[in-house]
């Protein structure tokens, strides 16, 4: 009766609401003496990350310590996968020590799945490849909802390397299973081909699309995994997708811009708009450790998971049938 | 999940969306009607004035769902007599329960302390039912994250007995001794649209087994 997080795609409307709503109940503990709670006391979150990452390792790592948890960091550098280990016998490995909740993040596509096939606790997708980050997704709408309140056909921009960003798929899907409308932006190179089947538009004109945006999500162009030219150099990049003052000022009066971070400021965000009082970038940082506890607290908290798709049986307590 | 409790109990918990309210409705009681429940919070919203003396440093805090109903109502009922506001809020016990391990983690509700917090207050807890006393412990541990109030007091609407802690409430609207099978629905105007006490055949066995009492309601969650 596990489940996992592994695809903004697998939350229904009901699940994504009941995380959002709980991530929102959790934010108000911030203003409290006290920013612990005692739920998850004797569990263990193993935060498993094969790929560099400070914002989103550190978040996990908050929430779960918030919530009481037993973390157990690993990271691949330091580690037996640096002689070779397989993703299999390290997921044994942590399985033996006893982990309730893993948290992964590697650098192949699809490894939070074949992880979930062999273990028996929760795993989180913290970043799989250029497949999906589906927290990073909630913490966005999350960030949304915010500032616009429902995103019942609100307008999301998404502008950059499409292709690459893991964070661009999660929040295609999320978003559009929240009712917002999704047009993705990028150059032709820098969309994937399979692009006309997302649940949302997409279009090669930035200055088309800013006027009729209540969000503009800007992506990191993702150097390290480009292994081809697929713009002519940064600067022609940065002058027709960078998002500059200029361009700021076609977006409508209350519409916030937002980036997952970290950032290339002059590439494709300049530093005064990062800076701009339109930008929540640092907001969604906050907001990513309170939608990390509710995420751990609705999969680890109790005797079964309260999101996610059921994995064969109804969800009726098995203990209670036995 | 990977540390399941097993529960020696075989009768599944009642299903929160099971059609408790058509059951409520054709074989329950009414041992407290509207013009009951607004008496016996009249006489509780007295009894709290009178034995703070004026109440003026009271803080009343409902336990979700249905306590804080409750709270506002007695707030207001306390305000009219002292011609004041009375401070009243809310606080969320779920993260605190005793059994959360042994059903999925179930949705949260608000906290929400008005004024300058508890510290140095005078906290009355308001609930619905009082019956294991395990809620009111979880409010206990829930209000000492908040802060240090100079003393806490609890007021109940219905005390059923079988407690399974030593608590005990200060102010009660009406004791109702009732059988371990039976099953104990409060309903408020704020949130059922109408103000009644029912009592029916349940299929509980415990009280900790039980949903707290403000989950026995017809809205479930």
């Amino acid at each position: 009766m596990t489940r996992h997080l592994l695809s903004a795609g697998d939350l229904s409307r009901d699940d994504a609401l009941l995380i959002l709503n709980t991530a929102t109940e959790l934010a108000r503990l911030a203003d409290r003496p006290i920013k612990k709670l005692p739920t998850l006391r004797g569990r263990t979150v193993v935060n498993l990350f094969f790929e560099d990452s400070t914002r989103t390792r550190t978040s996990f790592e908050a929430a779960a310590k918030r919530l009481s948890a037993d973390v157990i960091n690993f990271s691949a550098k330091g580690s037996s996968v640096s002689k070779g280990e397989s993703l299999k016998d390290t997921a044994l490995t942590l399985e033996a020590m006893g982990a309730d909740g893993v948290v992964i993040r590697h650098e192949a596509s699809g490894a939070p799945h074949r992880l979930a096939g062999w273990i028996k606790g929760s795993v989180v997708n913290a970043g799989d490849g250029t497949h999906e980050h589906p927290t990073q997704a909630l913490l966005d709408a999350f960030t949304m909802r915010r500032h616009l309140g429902n995103l019942d056909g609100r307008r999301v921009a998404i502008v950059g390397d499409v292709l690459h960003s893991r964070v661009a798929r999660s929040n295609v899907l999320l978003l559009r299973t929240l009712g917002a409308d999704v047009t993705v932006v990028a150059p032709p190179t820098l969309l994937p081909v399979g692009v006309d089947g997302w649940p949302c538009a997409y279009s090669y004109d930035l200055d088309a699309v800013l006027p009729k945006s209540d969000v503009v999500m800007m992506l990191r162009v993702q150097r390290e995994r480009m292994n081809a030219s697929y713009f002519p150099n940064a600067r022609e990049y940065s002058r027709r997708y960078g998002l500059d003052a200029a361009r700021m000022a076609m977006l409508p009066e209350h519409a916030i811009v937002m980036h997952p971070g970290p950032m290339n400021r002059g590439m494709e965000i300049a530093a005064e708009v990062a800076d701009s009082v339109r930008s929540v970038i640092v907001e969604q940082v906050t907001n990513g450790v309170s939608v990390r506890m509710a995420v751990l607290y609705l999969l680890l908290g109790g005797n079964d998971s309260a999101i996610g798709p059921p994995l064969g049986e109804p969800a009726i307590d098995t203990e209670t049938q036995a | 999940m990977t540390a399941a409790h097993p529960n020696p109990h075989p009768n599944p918990l009642p299903n929160k969306h099971s059609n408790v309210q058509s059951r409520s409705q054709t074989l329950q009681r009414e041992v407290l009607e509207a013009p009951d429940v607004t008496r016996a919070l009249t006489r509780i919203a007295h009894e709290i004035l009178e034995r703070t003396r004026g109440g003026a440093d009271v803080l009343l805090l409902g336990i979700p769902t249905r306590g804080v109903g409750l709270a506002h109502r007695l707030a207001h009922l306390m305000g009219a007599v002292e011609n004041r506001e009375v401070l009243v809020g809310s606080l969320d016990i779920t993260m605190y329960r005793d059994d959360l391990r042994l059903r999925p983690a179930r949705a949260l509700a608000r906290t929400e302390v008005p004024g300058g917090g508890v510290d140095g207050m005078l906290v009355v807890l308001v609930d619905d039912v009082l019956f294991s006393g395990r809620t009111v412990r979880a409010a206990l541990d829930a209000l000492g994250e908040l802060g240090r109030p100079r003393a806490v007091q609890l007021a109940v609407l219905v005390d059923r007995g079988h407690r399974e802690l030593p608590i005990k409430a200060d102010y009660v609207g009406k004791n109702l001794p009732t059988s371990l099978r039976e099953q104990v629905t409060v309903l408020i105007e704020e949130h059922d649209g109408r103000d009644a006490v029912l009592l029916g055949p349940g299929d509980v066995e415990s009280p900790s087994e039980s949903p707290p009492a403000d989950q026995e309601g017809p809205e479930g969650a």
